[in-house]
């Protein structure tokens, strides 16, 4: 055999394992049965559409959005300012605080999930979506910060004394020069916390009691084990996520 | 006299830290903390207690359940990560080295399609696959083959995780192939080393890093998640994450909770501390 | 439109180091003043504390008669040109200059005029509204002048400006800039490492070394005669020649130096420029070419002294003068148009 015939093959294998549970997922939740396991009895969407109807599921979707969205944007403003005052000026503190600030990138979010849980129960904090957004602030602040901060260099920094030469205030710095030249940065961020925020689990489960995330809900679905349901709700969330990474690689590729 | 621009600076550049540094201390540093000491409190009847001692330590050291956990916990990891090393590697060469340019984007992006589905929805697609009348087994008989029983098992535990970081390892070892200046190939033929050769002394210690990180990646992952082996293992030999849920939910012992988070952290720290060392090794 | 610089022993400490130890230094309003040192002399220091970038530890600074220590740059009536443009990436070049404007909040259409204006002052004229990226390195310089220009600052400052420039865009540029310092008479403050630059363009030269003042004033004056021996070096080539006088005369190894009114037996260095070493009789006489260059315009030659062969001189020769190592030849020293200083001075 080839060194091509061998390559092309090894690949057709592994796209095949990577392939299996998702076209798995997706075919079976097309099943016109009550199970999604082979042989596949015809096609129908009454499961997606089921899905659809289904109030807690809808409304467990409302809450993950506004909490990886509402998460996300408060996490990219405190990792933005973290790495905006970390650039400009040279602190004491400096090498402390940046590993301080990157910490909770190196902790199990079960871990993180728990230490939460243990101290707002210490508090006397109730469990709400606030909380799953607090935590999801948690483990996305680093990530942004540590986003912003690669993307800070001595160009922007250049400017921004520039701008301030020529009478910028701080508001007036950050709004036309340094957030403007780093966008490609700052929508990468707040996308990556989004779609950690969207799909974070254990997190969500630990720090949220009546209204529930999308994972969380799915979680609770699984109770009732094998359910063309459960394909149909996975299907459509693969599908929005799809979706969303195309419309950002196709604005990635207009820029 | 005082500096009193640069002084003015300081203190902007403190004030713009501050939301950040506070949030970090008040909803991370100080639940560490306060995780820390419930580890050494102790759970009673009636709430918790709150006197020093190293009980629960002593509990989760002396009992062979939770030392079991651990050491699943280690092995499922361990043989993970080592099996998507192994997988991943060859993958992310072909897409870098005999994949044509053009390609070459598309097949990384469809190298990681399935990150796109919730990472709960995944485990669920491997129970699917593996069920007793799923997928692989009906595939199996027909081609004549005696069908396998490794739903809620560990092997199923270690394939759905090993699917999960082989896309992952994917990514970085081809991060980490791509850097690798163009001609350093060239000029190891030029010297008479064959491709083995260039590959043993030349492409694998400069990429060993970007494993290294991968790897480590892979194993803080992989021995702190719960849902995996929760939803591939069917609840036999559990994993530690699973022990903390079950000690959280079963019997809301906190004091234990902690105690068993913090050996997973340790855990975790060890293995950072022997990659960031071998790092410095390969540098 | 323009304003005098006091500065009165400005200090300024970075931890033990001393950047700048006392300097002291009036530049008048309208003057072309170029700072003129090697790396590490200090002479940034001085523009970020005249900029506002920088505190002073001690010293007073005032611009237009008015304090600027601890205020900020903002504030402050100078602009700077930075050594690497600092431009606005993201920004179109009217943009860029009528950013200072738009600070100022002065609406689009007023300071897009005064852009416009300030583009066709640099020569830009019709560039409005391409990008700095699609720009050459030497119209990224007159962007970055215009931006300073447009909020029509009383004082200009200037890092290294054209320190990342060719060399015939650096010569055309001086004369640029010259000539644009005379058309909005602001007082510029100039910030450069080479010498050339310096006299060609300043009417006033601060020559700075260790955090201090070795020498000012106009070009050929701290030329012709620098204050000391650094300056003398730094501001192209020099002979030094130790001497001590005698009866009113410079004696010197390589014999008589000419008249002199410093007293008796004090020992001096005497500073001779290569141009002024030529071919004739007198000191040093009899010399032997160790070492030639030739030039174009002159020939260098490196001779040693039959009177003190290990004093070896630096000359510029008429290149019609035939040099070749080995050979002998008779020089003189132009007395006329040397320096005196202290003995043993750095």
């Amino acid at each position: 055999m080839t060194r091509f015939a061998i390559s092309a093959a090894y690949m057709a294998v592994l796209y095949a394992f990577i392939f299996l549970p998702v076209a798995v997922l997706v075919l079976f939740s097309f099943q016109d049965g009550r199970f999604p396991i082979p042989p596949f009895q015809g096609f129908t969407l009454k499961w997606h559409l089921e899905v659809l109807s289904d109030e807690e599921l809808m409304v467990a979707l409302r809450n993950s959005l506004l909490v990886a969205f509402g998460s996300s944007a408060l996490a990219l403003a405190l990792g933005f300012l973290a790495a905006r005052g970390l650039a400009t000026s040279e602190l004491p503190l400096a090498r402390t605080i940046r590993a301080a600030l990157t910490a909770p990138l190196s902790v199990s979010y079960l871990v993180i999930g728990l230490g939460l849980l243990a101290s707002l129960n210490l508090a006397g904090v109730g469990l709400s979506l606030w909380t799953v957004a607090i935590g999801h602030v948690v483990i996305n602040a680093p990530l942004c910060f540590a986003i912003c901060t690669a993307a800070i260099g001595p160009a922007q920094q250049q400017a921004e004394r520039a701008a301030r030469d020529l009478g910028a205030g701080e508001w007036a710095v950050m709004r036309f020069v340094t957030a403007p030249m780093i966008m490609p940065a700052l929508v990468a961020a707040f996308l990556l916390s989004v779609t950690f925020s969207w799909d974070e689990f254990i997190i969500a489960f630990l720090l949220s009691r009546f209204d529930v995330t999308l994972p969380v809900e799915i979680w609770s679905l699984l109770r009732s084990g094998l359910n063309p349901k459960t394909n149909a709700v996975g299907s459509l969330v693969f599908l929005i996520s799809a979706l969303a990474f195309l419309a950002f690689e196709l604005s990635a590729r207009r820029r | 006299m005082s500096l009193r621009i640069e002084d003015r600076e300081r203190r902007r550049a403190w004030a713009l830290l501050a939301p950040a540094v506070l949030w970090t201390a008040v909803f991370f540093l100080l639940p560490f903390a306060i995780m820390a000491a419930m580890s050494l409190w102790q759970k009673t009847d009636d709430g918790i207690e709150r006197t020093w001692s190293l009980v629960n330590y002593m509990t989760l050291f002396g009992n062979p359940t939770y030392i079991e956990a651990l050491f699943n916990s280690l092995e499922i990891t361990l043989i993970v990560t080592l099996l998507s090393i192994l997988l991943a590697y060859p993958l992310a060469w072909i897409i870098a080295e005999e994949v044509p340019e053009r390609y070459r984007r598309l097949a990384l992006v469809l190298a990681v399609v399935p990150f796109w589905t919730s990472y709960i929805v995944r485990s669920y697609a491997w129970s699917l696959v593996l069920a007793k009348q799923g997928v692989l087994n009906t595939a199996l008989e027909g081609i004549g083959l005696p069908t396998l029983d490794i739903s809620n098992s560990r092997a199923a535990i270690v394939l759905g995780f090993t699917h999960f970081f082989t896309m992952l390892l994917t990514l970085t070892i081809y991060a980490s192939l791509t850097q690798l200046p163009p001609n350093l190939r060239r000029a190891a033929a030029d010297l008479g080393a064959g491709p083995w050769a260039t590959f043993r002394h030349v492409i694998l210690p400069l990429t060993a890093p970007g494993i290294a990180v991968g790897a480590f990646l892979s194993f803080a992952l992989c021995i702190g998640d719960y849902v995996t082996p929760q939803i591939l293992g069917g609840g036999n030999d559990l994993a530690l994450p699973q022990l903390i849920m079950l000690q959280l939910g079963r019997r809301a012992d906190l004091p234990m909770v902690a105690a068993l988070s913090i050996v997973l952290m340790a855990v975790v720290t060890l293995a950072y501390l022997v990659v960031a060392r071998f790092m410095k090794v390969a540098r | 439109m323009t304003a005098r610089i006091d500065i009165a022993g400005i200090t300024r400490r970075y931890g033990d180091a001393l950047a700048l130890s006392g300097v002291s230094l009036t530049i008048e309003a309208g003057e072309y003043c170029v700072l003129l040192g090697p790396s590490g002399c200090g002479k940034t220091t001085l523009l970020n504390i005249i900029g506002g970038f920088a505190d002073p530890t001690g010293g007073r600074l005032t611009i237009g008669g008015r304090d600027m220590v601890g205020v900020p740059a903002a504030k402050r009536p100078t602009t700077t040109v930075f050594q690497d443009y600092a431009l606005f990436p993201h920004m179109t070049l009217i943009d860029n200059v009528g950013f200072g404007l738009r600070m100022r909040g002065i609406g689009r259409a007023a300071r897009n005029a005064k852009a416009q204006e300030m583009l066709y002052l640099v020569g830009l004229k019709g560039a409005d509204r391409k990008k700095p990226s699609e720009l050459s390195g030497g119209q990224r310089q007159r962007v970055a002048l215009a931006r300073a220009l447009a909020v029509d600052p009383d004082v200009l400052l200037l890092d290294e400006p054209l320190g990342a420039l060719d060399l015939n865009l650096r010569r055309s540029m001086q004369e640029e800039l010259k000539a644009i310092q005379r058309r909005v008479g602001a007082t510029f403050v100039h910030v450069t490492h080479d010498q050339e630059e310096a006299m060609a363009i300043a009417d006033r030269i601060v020559v700075m070394n260790a955090g201090k003042i070795e020498d000012q004033g106009p070009p050929e004056r701290v030329y012709r005669e620098p204050a000391t021996r650094f300056v003398a070096a730094f501001l192209g080539e020099t002979n030094f020649v130790p001497a001590t006088v005698r009866q009113g005369r410079l004696h010197s190894p390589l014999g008589d130096l000419g008249l002199t009114t410093a007293p008796e037996e004090t020992a001096l260095t005497v500073c001779v420029r290569p141009e002024h070493v030529g071919p004739g009789r007198g000191a040093p006489g009899r010399v032997k070419v160790i070492e030639t260059v030739f030039q174009g315009v002159h020939r260098r030659v490196r001779v040693a002294p039959e009177a003190a062969p290990d004093l070896h001189l630096q000359a510029l020769l008429p290149v019609g003068m035939d040099a070749a190592p080995g050979d002998t030849l008779d020089l003189r020293i132009d007395t006329s148009h040397v320096t005196l200083l202290p003995a043993g001075t750095a």
